[in-house]
């Protein structure tokens, strides 16, 4: 097949604020801006950014959970956003979603057997042996003893929930996992089991993954390519390597600087960003980051920064560390004085 | 990697079982109480021309007599036998009751669920609920009634009518609540339909509040009927009901009281029951009560 797998083009969400009623302009957030990215099969996307920088509102569109307010998103070439009922129900198939909260994601009221099976249901009749004979396996793939079928959610641990969530969305056969912060939930010693047991489904079956998370350590684990987002705009999409070797957007060095690591004779040569996260409902002029970046010059305060594509592949928005080159007289000086500024910072701190 | 393999550890626990008569006595004894007498008042309604008299023979000979071996609560004033009409009125009362909840609670479903998940269809229902929620029930009934004239029927839907917005505001908060759920929106990705989300995972956990309700809009029925037939604008004078017997025997309280008393306290345990079953229902399907338990 040519093609990426999973296509997104400016996808864009704005939720408004209250109706509008009698009013001339309504507020709306701005959850999700202008966000381009495409994941091949077999690969692992992760999406990184600190708490309400929009990273679930993307796993949702993708999802069509809710309805984007602009941009388009392919699978395989086709318009999803575009598709009627019948069309949307059948290639639900494609694309299945791990959820965040392992307790709430399972209906208590259901057996496990019933809830991994129930997407299969949806498209075709199951006789009671089939249905059974689906639920061992689905749950022997996730590590699971068939007998587990007929326990409720109340009566299973916290990561054999969530292995019963990855059951669930395997049991479509998808070529596209979307797992929403599938970890966060969970203790360290179960996370790292959650991950494993990713990587393997990824090698045995060829799933492709889209991992958002807020934890480095899980990306850096699982991911081929990260994107880092920072409200609701993508600032650097770079391979999982490149970006925790070489950072180039500052915020991405923070994001990085700031994760823990257990090294006490480590310096820090960054400082960490200060200040909080600006309201998307009024974000910034200009470049989003540039109220808390050490690096921000005028420039950032007018114009939002393109994403540029640089050498290694990678493509970062940031006026400093990658000036478009489509804009003459520009770059050597903003370059010039990127240099400067960062050794100013340097020598500071 | 070695987590396929990893031994996932089976500790066998106690799995949801139907509890026997005896531990829900023990767990539960206001249903047990409730819905036995209940049940007890539905037998005795439904055999009651295999041991009562006629309820509509009139003997003018033997108006307001006292309790004998051959009329066991004695006469009313036109001679028939109380103790017959008081067993053939629970006929009345208990289908009304009834038939009401069950009514009740299949619109306010409806009505709800729809309003829950439209909110087009809830800004318009929700507010003719609330209208209907501001006028009196017996009114409303009176009003009904005085278009079509009595008959059980119509006497069955004017009760059921005014009871709707307080089942069908109920489902549609449990419906609001759930449909945010991860787990519905887990089932709307896994390919589930809209009727399959809303029969499998949203109606389900409605079910709990919905039966308590029920029972609460069974009792006021019950009552209601009594009330209307009080008034003379519920079931036609002949047939015999509690609020008829009391509305045409009150005169002869002081002469005859069990004429009055025999469908007063038949009613009152009817209620009694109803309102029993229901709390023990609310009990029953508390989830933080069964957490409690264990």
């Amino acid at each position: 097949m040519n093609g990426p797998l999973l296509k997104v083009e400016n996808l864009t969400k704005h939720y408004p604020l209250g109706t509008g009623f009698l009013k001339k302009t309504i507020p709306v957030i701005r959850a999700v801006e202008d966000v381009s990215f495409s994941v091949e099969a077999g690969e692992t996307l992760c999406i990184v950014g600190e708490s309400g920088c929009g990273k679930s509102t993307v796993a949702r569109l993708l999802m069509r959970l809710v309805e984007p307010t602009g941009g388009r998103v392919l699978i395989d070439g086709t318009d999803i956003a575009g598709l009627k009922k019948d069309a949307l129900h059948a290639w639900r198939r494609r694309m299945q979603m791990v959820f965040q909260d392992p307790y709430s994601s399972l209906n208590p009221r259901l057996t496990a057997g019933q809830i991994i099976t129930e997407p299969v249901e949806n498209f075709e009749r199951l006789s009671r042996r089939q249905r059974q004979a689906l639920a061992a396996d689905l749950l022997r793939k996730v590590g699971m003893s068939p007998e587990m079928m007929h326990r409720l959610p109340s009566e299973l641990s916290g990561g054999q929930r969530q292995r019963l969530g990855i059951a669930r969305a395997l049991a479509l056969n998808p070529s596209l996992i979307i797992a929403d912060e599938a970890v966060s939930a969970l203790d360290v010693s179960v996370q790292a089991q959650i991950l494993n047991l990713l990587l393997d489904l990824q090698q045995q079956m060829g799933i492709a993954f889209v991992f958002i998370s807020h934890d480095l350590s899980v990306v850096e684990h699982i991911g081929h390519r990260v994107a880092v987002m920072y409200l609701g705009r993508i600032v650097e999409l770079a391979t999982c390597e490149a970006l925790f070797a070489r950072p180039v957007h500052p915020y991405t060095e923070a994001l990085i600087a700031a994760a823990p690591v257990p090294d006490p004779t480590r310096v820090r040569l960054v400082a960490p960003v200060e200040g909080e996260v600006p309201s998307p409902i009024n974000p910034p002029r200009g470049c989003a980051f540039h109220p808390r970046c050490p690096l921000a010059v005028d420039r950032c305060r007018i114009e939002v920064p393109p994403l540029v594509p640089m050498a290694d592949g990678r493509v970062v928005a940031c006026h400093v560390r990658a000036p478009a080159t489509d804009i003459p007289s520009q770059p050597a000086e903003v370059g010039d004085h990127s240099l400067a500024h960062v050794l100013s910072l340097m020598i500071r701190s | 990697m070695t987590l396929l393999s990893a031994p996932v550890e089976y500790v066998p626990t106690g799995r949801l079982r139907i509890s026997g008569l005896p531990r829900l006595a023990r767990r539960h004894p206001l249903v047990v109480i409730g819905g036995g007498l209940l049940a007890l008042l539905i037998v005795l309604a439904l055999a009651a021309p295999l041991y009562a008299g006629d309820p509509l023979n009139m003997d003018p000979f033997k108006r307001l007599q006292p309790p004998s071996a051959e009329m066991w609560f004695g006469s009313d004033n036109l001679g028939r036998d109380v103790f017959a009409r008081t067993i053939f009125g629970a006929r009345i009362s208990l289908m009304v009751g009834l038939l009401s909840a069950a009514g009740a609670a299949l619109g306010g479903v409806l009505i709800g669920v729809i309003a829950g998940y439209n909110r087009g269809f809830d800004n318009i229902v929700m507010r003719v609920m609330d209208g209907l929620m501001s006028i009196p029930t017996i009114l409303l009934a009176i009003a009904l009634i005085s278009l079509t004239g009595p008959g059980i029927a119509i006497l069955i839907v004017a009760i059921t009518i005014p009871q709707m917005p307080s089942v069908s505001r109920l489902v549609r908060s449990a419906v609001l609540s759930v449909r945010e759920r991860p787990y519905v929106e887990a089932a709307l990705c896994g390919g589930a339909r809209l009727p399959k989300v809303l029969w499998r995972h949203i109606l389900p956990s409605t079910i709990p509040s919905l039966m308590v309700q029920s029972a609460i809009v069974c009792a006021d029925a019950i009552l209601t009927e009594a009330g209307l037939s009080f008034l003379g604008v519920g079931v036609p004078p002949e047939i015999p009901s509690w609020g008829n017997m009391i509305s045409s025997s009150r005169l002869y309280l002081a002469i005859a009281p069990l004429t009055v008393f025999a469908p007063g306290i038949c009613l009152a345990v009817t209620v009694l029951a109803v309102n029993l079953l229901g709390d023990g229902l609310r009990d029953l399907f508390d989830p933080r009560a069964k957490r409690r338990r264990r």
